[in-house]
C-alpha cells in the first residue's frame, strides 16, 4: 500500500483548510520560482522521465504531450487548457481536487503553462460543479493577491494569467477538441484531427489540453523528482493515481493509491469490500463507463494500471471502479450506459448519432430477452460499425461496454431470450 | 442525441429582458477573460447569468445576450439548446436534477427518482432526469439548484425535500455520517497528518 508520505493529494477529503494558508502548510507553492528557473525544456524532460501518463483516460505520456508545443512563440500565443469537464460515469476525482486542494491545480497550471511557453490558461469546469468552480476561483484570486499568478508570477519573471470557464452540461465537452469549440463559444462538437491542438487549438493557436489530475501532480513530481514518481507503480505505469470506487461496495470512496495495485486490494482495503463478500461479486467496470466490464474471474487477479487492463481487453480509463454484485441486472446496467451515450452523442457523425440510439433500443430489448439469438451477433456487428468510424472516441466509448457485455455475459443474454421465447410458447 | 426543446405552449410570452446593473458588470467581467474580439467565448457564462436573473431563458434574454456579445441570435439559440443546463421554460423554485446513470442506479436512484417525481409540482419543485453528475462515490446524487445532495435513499431525499418545503436550506453533501468522499466509518489513508 502507498504510504501517506508518498501521497500527493493530502487534503483529498477536505478535512483540512483548502485555502492558500492550508495549501502552503501542506507544501504547495514552496519556492515555485526555483521550479520555473529550471527552464522550459528541463521541466518537460523531468515530466517525461517521471513516466506520468495522462489521467483523463487515454493515458498519453504527459511530458511528451507538452513537448509537442512549438519551441518558440511566434505570432500566435500559446494556451494551456485544463479539462475539468469530469463527466465519465463513475468518475469524481477532479471534483475533490478542485474543492479540497485547488492550489495544487493552480500551481500546476503555472508550472505547466510556463513549460509550454503559455502566458494564459483556461480551466474548463463542468457546469454542474458550481461550488467546486467557486473554490477554484477563490484559490486563483488568492494566488493573484499573493503575487503567485499574474505579472512576474512567483517572482519568476514569467507572466501567467489563469481563468475558470464554466460549461453547461455536455459530456462531449470532455473530448479535447469539443472542449476547445465550447471554449470558443460554440456547440461542443469535436474537430477533425489533424490539425492537433498543439499546432492549432484554441482560437487557432498552439494549445495543450490536460486533465486536472495530470496538471495537479506536476509540481510535486518536479519537487520530489522524476525518480521518486517513477519508483511508484510498475514500469510504463508509474506513480500514484486517484481511484473512485462506486457501486456495490460497503464503503464507496475516492482514494489515492499506487498504480498497479490489485483491483481486489483497492476494493477490500479502502472501500470496505464487495457487498456480501468477494464471492458475491459479479463484474467490475474498471475505468469508467467507456471501458468494457470484467467478470469476477478476471477481477480476482487483475492489476489496476494501463497495460494490465489493456491486456484484458479493457482499460484503466479514469480509474473509476464501478462494482456490481450478484444481485445486479448486468444487461440493464450496460443498457443504461447505452442510454447515456445516446443522450450525449453530439449528433455530428452518422454512425454515432444513429448507432447510439439503435444500440440503446436493441439493448433495452436484450434486457427483456425480447430478441432473437442472432440479434446478439447483429448488435456486436453494429458496435464494430460504429467503433473507429467517427470523428471522436464517443462512438468507441458507446461500443466498448456492449462488446464487453457480449464477450463475458453472452450466456446470460441468450438465457433471457430463450426464457422469454419459452414463456411465450407456453402461453 | 439530446436536443433540448420546449413546447411553445409551455413557454410564456416575455416582452422584455434587460440585465440588472450588477449582472451586466458580471457579464463584462466574464467577457474580459478572453482576448479582444473573442467575447463569444463568454456565451455560456452570460447565458447562465441571464438564467439566474430570470429563472429560465426566454427568447428575449437570448437576444439580449446575442446583442451584448455581438453574436448572431441563432448562434446563441444553438448554445441554449445544446447544453442541458439551460432551461427553455419556467421551472419550479427548486430544480431537482436526479442522476440515474449506472453508478447511481446501482445504489438505488430509482427510489430517489420516484420520491422526486412525487414531490414535483412545477412550482416549488421541478424534476429532471440527468446523466452522470460526477459524484459517483456518493451515489445516489441529486443536484438541487447549485448544490449536490449525496448518499441518498427514499427517506433522506424526502427529509431534504420537506426541509425545502419549510423554507429551510438543508445541509448539502452526504446525507449519511461521512466526510465528503472518504469511506464511511473512518479514513483508510491520510491518517498521519
Amino acid at each position: 500500500m502507498l504510504a501517506d508520505k508518498d501521497r500527493i493529494f493530502t487534503n483529498l477529503y477536505g478535512v483540512h483548510d483548502w485555502r492558500l494558508a492550508g495549501a502552503r502548510a501542506r507544501g504547495a507553492w514552496d519556492n515555485t520560482k526555483a521550479l520555473i528557473e529550471r527552464g522550459h525544456d528541463a521541466i518537460i524532460e523531468e515530466m517525461k522521465k517521471s513516466g506520468l501518463r495522462g489521467r483523463g483516460g487515454a493515458g498519453f505520456p504527459t511530458g511528451l504531450k507538452w513537448s509537442f508545443m512549438p519551441k518558440e512563440v511566434k505570432d500566435r500565443p500559446h494556451y494551456l487548457i485544463v479539462n475539468a469537464d469530469e463527466s465519465e460515469p463513475g468518475t469524481c476525482k477532479d471534483r475533490d481536487i478542485m474543492r479540497h486542494d485547488p492550489h495544487l491545480l493552480v500551481e500546476g497550471c503555472l508550472v505547466a503553462g510556463f513549460a509550454m511557453r503559455a502566458h494564459a490558461g483556461y480551466i474548463y469546469v463542468r457546469g454542474e460543479f458550481y461550488n467546486e468552480a467557486q473554490n477554484l476561483m477563490a484559490a486563483i484570486r488568492e494566488a493573484y493577491d499573493a503575487g503567485l499568478l499574474g505579472k512576474n508570477a512567483c517572482g519568476s519573471g514569467w507572466d501567467f494569467d489563469l481563468y475558470v470557464h464554466r460549461g453547461a452540461g455536455a459530456y462531449i465537452c470532455g473530448e479535447e477538441t469539443a472542449l476547445l469549440e465550447s471554449l470558443e463559444g460554440k456547440k461542443g462538437m469535436p474537430r477533425l484531427k489533424p490539425p492537433f491542438p498543439a499546432g492549432s487549438g484554441l482560437y487557432g493557436c498552439p494549445s495543450t489540453v490536460n486533465n486536472v489530475e495530470s496538471i495537479a501532480v506536476a509540481p510535486t513530481i518536479l519537487r520530489r523528482g522524476a525518480a521518486w514518481f517513477a519508483g511508484i507503480g510498475r514500469p510504463n505505469n508509474t506513480g500514484t493515481k486517484l481511484f473512485c470506487i462506486s457501486g456495490h461496495v460497503n464503503k464507496p470512496c475516492n482514494v489515492e493509491e499506487e498504480m498497479g495495485i490489485p483491483l481486489r486490494e483497492v476494493i477490500e482495503r479502502h472501500a470496505g469490500g464487495v457487498r456480501g463478500g468477494w464471492d458475491n461479486l459479479l463484474a467490475v467496470i474498471p475505468g469508467g463507463a467507456s471501458v468494457p466490464l470484467l467478470p469476477k474471474s478476471i477481477c480476482d487477479t487483475v492489476l489496476m494500471d494501463f497495460d494490465s487492463l489493456r491486456d484484458q481487453k479493457t482499460g484503466l480509463g479514469t480509474a473509476a471502479v464501478i462494482v456490481m454484485d450478484k444481485s445486479t441486472d448486468v444487461v440493464k446496467a450496460i443498457a443504461r450506459l447505452s442510454q447515456f451515450y445516446k443522450h450525449e452523442s453530439c449528433g455530428q457523425c452518422t454512425p454515432c448519432r444513429e448507432g447510439t440510439g439503435w444500440m440503446w433500443r436493441v439493448m433495452e430489448r436484450m434486457v427483456l430477452g425480447n430478441a432473437r439469438i442472432e440479434e446478439i451477433d447483429a448488435l456486436e456487428d453494429v458496435t464494430r460499425q460504429v467503433e473507429g468510424h467517427t470523428i471522436c472516441a464517443l462512438g468507441d466509448a458507446a461500443a466498448w461496454p456492449i462488446q464487453g457485455l457480449i464477450r463475458h455475459f453472452r450466456p446470460e443474454m441468450e438465457r433471457r431470450i430463450r426464457a422469454r421465447t419459452e414463456k411465450l410458447a407456453a402461453e | 442525441m439530446s436536443m433540448i426543446t420546449a413546447d411553445p405552449k409551455d413557454v410564456p410570452h416575455v416582452e422584455h429582458f434587460a440585465f440588472t446593473p450588477d449582472n451586466l458588470a458580471k457579464a463584462e467581467a466574464l467577457m474580459a477573460n478572453y482576448p479582444p474580439g473573442r467575447q463569444a467565448s463568454a456565451v455560456i457564462g452570460v447565458l447562465d447569468l441571464a438564467q439566474r436573473q430570470q429563472g429560465w431563458l426566454p427568447r428575449v434574454a437570448m437576444n439580449e445576450v446575442a446583442k451584448l456579445l455581438d453574436m448572431a441570435p441563432i448562434r446563441v439559440y444553438e448554445i441554449a439548446t445544446f447544453y442541458t443546463m439551460f432551461q427553455l421554460k419556467p421551472r419550479g423554485k427548486y430544480l431537482l436534477q436526479v442522476c440515474t446513470t449506472t453508478p447511481c442506479w446501482l445504489r438505488g436512484s430509482d427510489a430517489v427518482m420516484k420520491a422526486c417525481q412525487h414531490a414535483a409540482d412545477g412550482e416549488t419543485f421541478s424534476v429532471q432526469e440527468v446523466e452522470c453528475l460526477g459524484g459517483c462515490v456518493n451515489a445516489p446524487v441529486v443536484q438541487i439548484n447549485d448544490d449536490f445532495y449525496e448518499d441518498l435513499d427514499e427517506a433522506s431525499i424526502n427529509k431534504v425535500l420537506d426541509a425545502f418545503r419549510r423554507g429551510e436550506t438543508p445541509k448539502a453533501g452526504p446525507q449519511v455520517d461521512r466526510q465528503t468522499s472518504a469511506p464511511e466509518g473512518g479514513l483508510t489513508t491520510l491518517r498521519s497528518e
